[in-house]
């Protein structure tokens, strides 16, 4: 990769600047004012229709085989979701897909 | 204060799961960053400044394909355009706080951090600012240290570390997990399924914007499948 130092700072500069800008955007401009209850009605939505949308892509199209479906990878994240909604404990969940992703990596599938 | 205290501790222990898949994900970036030529000092600077997972990988990406600088900016800072949301999810709790103390919390807002304290705020809404800043910098600053010392972990080991580990999947393992005790009622599920759903159809839309559309779809579905539900009939 030919990136010259100085494009790497002003690349790591912009990218700080602006993610702060986004994550500050709310809190800095709302301050203590109160939302009203329909926005804060969608606003508890955020976590379950955010996360999915990232996980999704990685579960059927994961980075490491380039995009091609996995079933080691697909099988685990099955698991995982099975026994979080089930125990709704989160270590547990990560325990189990873990277990499952590396014995069904070592079965050779 | 001493209440404060506990609730730092609160989030810190709540937070530390995270630290074994937030580690390994920031060995990830630390991995990719060296192969791509950049020192241990510029890897760590780059996730210290930025600490953010997927606009990190998506900007590394893009320099690896040679694209201008200021395309490599944007298309980064739109992989991050979540983060308004949770900004203004995060305000309607600590939207109170002092301005500098406001600012401290946006620099380190993270996915994980952000979900643990969301769902804390929401089932202890009576909780107080300061409890709630303290349980917010409990677990933020735990992730966001460990995600730094992985990078750092992971540039210095550069191509030792083996294929087997699989260290790609444990940032979705550790999403699901953290996604699927919040399915509790039929607005959340349809909206989760809704997003992972369109998230997929659109996942060739350039520059991560599948992902916001995808979003903003579920989250109306929730919100009014909430409304409806709880309307006298």
């Amino acid at each position: 990769m030919n990136v010259s130092p100085t494009t790497l700072w002003m690349i790591i500069a912009g990218l700080a600047f602006g993610s702060w800008l986004l994550r500050f955007s709310f809190l800095g401009i709302i301050g203590n004012k109160e939302l009203p209850e329909w926005a804060k009605r969608h606003l508890r939505y955020t976590v379950v229709a955010v996360m999915p949308g990232i996980i999704a892509p990685l579960v059927f199209m994961p980075r490491a085989t380039g995009g091609v479906f996995d079933l080691p990878r697909f099988v685990a994240a099955a698991v995982t979701l099975a026994v979080g909604v089930w125990s709704r404990n989160l270590l547990i969940a990560i325990g189990a897909g873990a277990v499952t992703l590396y014995s069904m990596l070592n079965m050779g599938f | 204060m001493l209440s404060a205290r506990h609730d730092f501790w609160k989030g810190f222990w709540g937070a530390l799961p995270f630290c074994f898949v937030v580690g390994p994900y920031g060995m990830v970036f630390g991995v990719l960053a060296a192969e791509s030529g950049l020192n241990i000092f510029t890897s760590i600077a780059f996730s210290l400044a930025v600490i953010a997972g997927a606009a990190q990988f998506t900007a590394l990406s893009l320099m690896h394909d040679q694209a201008p600088t200021i395309v490599v900016i944007i298309v980064g800072l739109t992989v991050n355009l979540r983060m308004a949301l949770y900004s203004a999810t995060l305000a309607t709790h600590l939207g109170k706080a002092p301005f500098w103390t406001r600012a401290l919390v946006a620099y380190s807002i993270l996915d994980h951090s952000f979900a643990l304290s969301d769902a804390k705020y929401q089932n202890n809404p009576e909780m107080t600012l300061s409890q709630k800043l303290a349980f917010y910098f409990g677990a933020t600053g735990l992730v966001g240290a460990i995600w730094v010392i992985g990078t750092g972990i992971g540039a210095w080991l550069g191509a030792r570390v083996p294929d087997w580990l699989a260290l790609d999947f444990a940032m979705p393992i550790a999403f699901i997990a953290l996604v699927a005790p919040a399915l509790r009622t039929v607005p959340q599920v349809a909206a989760a399924f809704t997003a992972a759903m369109l998230a997929l159809v659109l996942a060739p839309v350039p520059y991560g914007l599948g992902l916001i559309i995808a979003a903003i779809v579920a989250l109306l579905l929730g919100a009014e499948l909430e409304r409806r539900m709880e309307a006298p009939a």
